[in-house]
C-alpha cells in the first residue's frame, strides 16, 4: 500500500486523541478494515476492466480556451472540497475560520469533506468515474506529488488552471514551490502544504545528533531503525544520501542505492518498514532513529497542552545531503461542476493572513512564506513561527530534493520493481 | 385417469410444490450469482488481461502471467502458508482445551463463557490488532520483560489471537453434541481418562476440528492486517502483496492472478484434506 506523507495534525486534542493513537485510528481503520480498501479496490477494478486506453493528450494551457471552463469568471456559489483529515484550521467548535472567511468574502458556500485517507485508494475511487467521463462530485482535491498527481496529469484528468485567476499565488507563493518538476509551469496544480522527509531520533538514546541519511544504516542502532514503506520516502533519501538527485538517477543508480538498504535489512539493522505508524514506533521505543516527516516530529515533540504528543526528546534533523521536500497539491478534477469557485479558493489561500491562520493549525510547511509574520505578530505564536519545520530557512531548503516524478507508467513500474522488494518482502 | 383428475383438481398446490425448492433457493442463488460468481468470472478475465491504467487493459489471455507472478512472489506465498499453518496449529492447541472445558465443565454458565469468547469480536479487528502493537512495543507492557520475542512470532500470534474464536466455536459445538452416555459407557467399560479422551471424545470431535481448521486456516493465509500492523522486515504476506499490486501499483491483472493462485492452492489443499478426513464430516459441520 502506498503511504504518502500523512499530513494530518491534531488541532483539538480532545477530538483527535481517543483511545488509540490518531494517525492509526483514521487512515488505517479505513484501509485495513477491508471495507474501505476492498470495496474501493473492487469498484476500481470493475470499472477499469476492459476499459480501452484513456490516456489522451492533455490540453496545453497556452493554446487552450479557458473561457470554455471558467466562462466569464463568475462563481457558481458552491465549492465541493475534498481534503485530508485534520488538514485545515479548526476552531473550538469544529468550524474552520479560514473557510468561514472565504464564504464571507466571496459568498461561496463550501462543502468541506475530509474524504481522502490515502492517495491511491482515493484515486482508485475517482479514476473510474473520470474514465467514464463523469464529474467526481469534487471541485477541488488535494493530492500528493510523487505518484498520484503525476498520474492524474498523465491521464489528462485535471482541469488546466487559468493563471489570471491566481494573482495571489503569483505574488506570494514560495518560489521553491513554483514550477515543480511534476507539473512544469503549474499548469494543473498549486501547492496546498509541503513537508520534509528527514531524520527523526530519540535524543535520550542517541546523544550525538545524526547528520546524514547514512546514519540510519549505523550498526550501533541495530534493530532500532525505522524506514518508510513507500516508493518515495524510502528511495529518495537512499539516493540523496549518495548525492544523487532522485529525478536524475539512472536505473543502475536506483539499484546501487537500494543495495545498502537491503543489506541493512538482512543484517537486522532495520526493524521494520513503516507507514505513518513509524511515529508511534519512535514514541513507544521500538525505534530510536527513523526516516520521518517534519510535521509529525513537531507534533510528537510538542507538549500536550500545545496539542502535541509530549515527547520533547524527539528531534528532527535536516540531513546534510538535504531533506526530501514533498508537496500536497490542490487541483480541479476534469468535469468539475464549479471550477471558478475552486480556482477562487486556490487564490484565496495564498493571502498571507489566510495562509498564516492555516499554518498555525496544520503545522506543515505553508507555501506562503509571508504567513510567518502573521503567525508571529498577529497570532503571537512564536513556537510555530520560529520552527524550521514549519517555516524552514533558505539554508534548510538549499539542498532539498524533490520526490521522483515519473515520466510514464513504465518508468514507475521499473522504479517499483527495484524498491518494492526492499520494503515489502 | 383418476390420478389425472386429482392432478387437475389441485394444480396450484402441485405447481407450488414443484416450484417451492427453486423459489426458496432463488434469493440465495441470485445473491451468489450477482455478488460471487460474476465478480469471480470477471476477476478471472482480468487476470488474463495485459495493459496498464493509462493505456487501458486488453484481454490477451496471458496465461503465462500465473507462472510469472508465482515465481515473483513465491517467498510471500510460502510464508503465508507457513504462517497460516502455524497460527492454525496454535489456535487448535489453545482452542481445544478451551472448548472442551466450556462444553464439559461450563455448567450453567456456558453461555456466559461463550459470550466472553466472542466479546473481543465486538471491537474492530483493526483496533484489536493495534492494541497488540501497543502491548508488544519495546517499551510496552509485555516487551519490557520479554525482549526475546521477535517480530516474526508477533504476526503469527496476532493471527492466532484474531482467529481463535473461529476455531473454538465449531470445536465447542462438536464437543457439546457428544452424547454423555457414550462417555459414561466408556468409563463403565474400564477405559481410563486418557483412553476416554483419545478413543471416544476426540474421534467424536473430529468434525469440529475439521471445521475449525478450515475456518481458521483459509482466512489466516489471506490475512494482511496482522502483517502490516505487527510485521517487521521479511514478514510480508501474500495478502499484503495483493493489496499493494491492486491499490498502489494498479496492476489489476497481477493482483487478480495472485488471488486465483491463492484460491487454487487453498481449494486443492482443502480437497485433499477433506478426502483424508472424510467428506461426511464436511456435510455434517460446514
Amino acid at each position: 500500500m502506498s503511504d504518502y506523507p500523512d499530513p494530518r495534525v491534531p488541532m483539538d486534542p480532545a477530538l483527535l486523541r481517543g483511545l488509540t493513537q490518531r494517525r492509526l485510528s483514521r487512515r488505517d481503520a479505513l484501509k485495513y478494515a477491508g471495507v474501505g480498501a476492498g470495496s474501493l479496490g473492487l469498484a476500481a477494478f470493475l470499472s477499469a476492466c476492459g476499459v480501452k486506453g484513456q490516456a489522451k493528450a492533455s490540453p496545453t494551457p497556452s493554446t487552450f480556451d479557458f473561457t470554455k471552463i471558467y466562462g466569464d469568471g463568475t462563481p457558481a456559489g458552491v465549492l465541493n472540497f475534498a481534503n485530508w483529515e485534520a488538514y485545515i484550521d479548526v476552531d473550538s467548535k469544529g468550524n474552520s475560520p479560514s473557510l468561514k472567511e472565504f464564504t464571507k468574502e466571496t459568498g461561496i458556500k463550501v462543502n468541506y469533506k475530509t474524504v481522502i485517507n490515502d492517495n491511491d485508494p482515493f484515486l482508485a475511487k475517482i479514476i473510474p468515474v473520470l474514465q467514464a467521463g463523469q464529474d467526481t462530485g469534487y471541485d477541488l482535491i488535494v493530492i500528493t506529488n510523487g505518484g498520484g498527481i503525476e498520474r492524474l496529469i498523465r491521464l489528462g484528468y485535471l482541469t488546466p488552471l487559468d493563471h489570471k485567476y491566481l494573482p495571489n499565488w503569483d505574488a506570494n507563493a514560495d518560489p521553491k514551490t513554483k514550477n515543480p518538476v511534476y507539473d512544469p509551469g503549474n499548469k494543473y496544480t498549486v501547492t496546498w502544504q509541503s513537508g520534509f522527509t528527514g531524520i527523526g531520533y530519540n535524543s535520550k538514546v542517541i546523544k550525538t545528533p545524526p547528520t546524514s541519511f547514512k546514519d540510519l544504516l549505523n550498526p550501533a542502532y541495530k534493530g532500532k531503525v525505522g524506514m518508510f514503506s513507500n516508493n518515495q520516502d524510502l528511495p529518495c533519501p537512499a539516493l540523496a544520501s549518495l548525492g544523487i538527485d532522485p529525478n536524475k538517477a539512472t536505473p543502475d543508480q536506483w539499484r546501487q542505492a537500494a543495495a545498502p538498504i537491503t543489506q541493512a535489512k538482512d543484517a537486522g539493522i532495520i526493524r521494520s518498514f513503516y507507514d505513518q505508524s513509524y511515529i508511534n514506533a519512535l514514541e513507544n521505543g521500538d525505534t530510536v532513529i527513523t526516516q520521518a516527516w517534519s510535521g509529525d516530529v513537531f507534533i510528537a515533540a510538542a507538549s500536550k497542552d500545545f496539542g502535541g504528543d509530549g515527547f520533547p526528546e524527539m528531534k528532527f534533523v535536516f540531513p546534510q545531503e538535504g531533506p526530501i521536500y514533498w508537496h500536497d497539491n490542490m487541483a480541479i478534477p476534469l468535469h468539475a461542476q464549479h471550477p471558478v469557485d475552486a480556482i477562487t479558493y486556490m487564490n484565496f489561500v495564498y493571502q498571507p493572513n489566510i495562509a498564516g491562520m492555516m499554518a498555525d493549525f496544520i503545522w506543515y510547511v505553508t507555501p506562503v512564506p509571508a504567513a510567518k509574520d502573521y503567525v508571529l505578530n498577529t497570532l503571537k505564536d512564536p513556537t510555530v513561527a520560529n520552527s524550521p519545520l514549519i517555516f524552514p530557512s533558505a539554508d534548510d531548503l538549499a539542498h532539498a530534493w524533490q520526490y521522483k516524478a515519473f515520466k510514464n507508467t513504465q518508468e514507475e513500474d521499473d522504479w517499483n520493481s527495484v524498491w518494492q522488494p526492499v520494503y515489502s518482502s | 385417469m383418476a390420478a389425472g383428475v386429482q392432478q387437475l383438481a389441485k394444480p396450484k398446490t402441485r405447481l407450488g410444490k414443484r416450484l417451492a425448492p427453486y423459489l426458496l433457493i432463488m434469493p440465495g442463488g441470485l445473491w451468489l450469482l450477482v455478488f460471487f460468481l460474476i465478480p469471480i468470472v470477471f476477476m478471472l478475465s482480468v487476470s488474463l488481461q495485459t495493459g496498464n491504467l493509462e493505456g487501458g487493459f486488453a484481454q490477451t489471455w496471458h496465461f503465462h502471467r500465473y507462472i510469472e507472478v508465482f515465481q515473483q512472489y513465491r517467498p510471500q506465498m510460502v510464508r503465508s502458508f507457513a504462517f497460516g499453518t502455524i497460527a492454525t496449529a496454535i489456535t487448535l492447541l489453545f482452542g481445544y482445551p478451551l472448548a472442551y472445558w466450556i462444553a464439559f465443565h461450563g455448567g450453567r454458565h456456558k453461555t456466559t463463557f461463550l459470550f466472553l469468547l466472542l466479546l473481543p469480536f465486538f471491537v474492530s479487528f483493526v483496533i484489536r490488532t493495534l492494541a497488540w502493537q501497543f502491548i508488544l512495543a519495546d517499551d510496552g507492557i509485555v516487551f519490557g520483560t520479554l525482549k526475546s520475542w521477535h517480530i516474526l512470532p508477533a504476526v503469527i500470534s496476532g493471527i492466532a489471537y484474531n482467529f481463535l474464536p473461529f476455531m473454538a466455536l465449531p470445536l465447542y459445538v462438536s464437543l457439546e453434541r457428544i452424547d454423555r452416555r457414550v462417555v459414561e459407557a466408556a468409563s463403565d467399560l474400564y477405559a481410563n481418562k486418557k483412553d476416554v479422551f483419545l478413543r471416544v471424545i476426540f474421534p467424536l470431535s473430529i468434525p469440529g476440528v475439521f471445521a475449525g481448521i478450515l475456518l481458521t486456516f483459509v482466512p489466516a493465509v489471506g490475512d494482511y492486517v496482522n502483517a502490516s500492523i505487527l510485521g517487521g522486515t521479511n514478514t510480508t504476506m501474500i495478502g499484503n502483496i495483493i493489496q499493494l499490486e491492486f491499490l498502489q501499483n494498479f496492476h489489476y491483472p497481477v493482483a487478480a492472478a495472485l488471488s486465483f493462485i491463492l484460491m487454487g492452492i487453498l481449494l486443492i489443499g482443502i480437497f485433499i484434506y477433506a478426502r483424508v478426513l472424510g467428506a461426511s464430516s464436511i456435510e455434517e459441520y460446514v
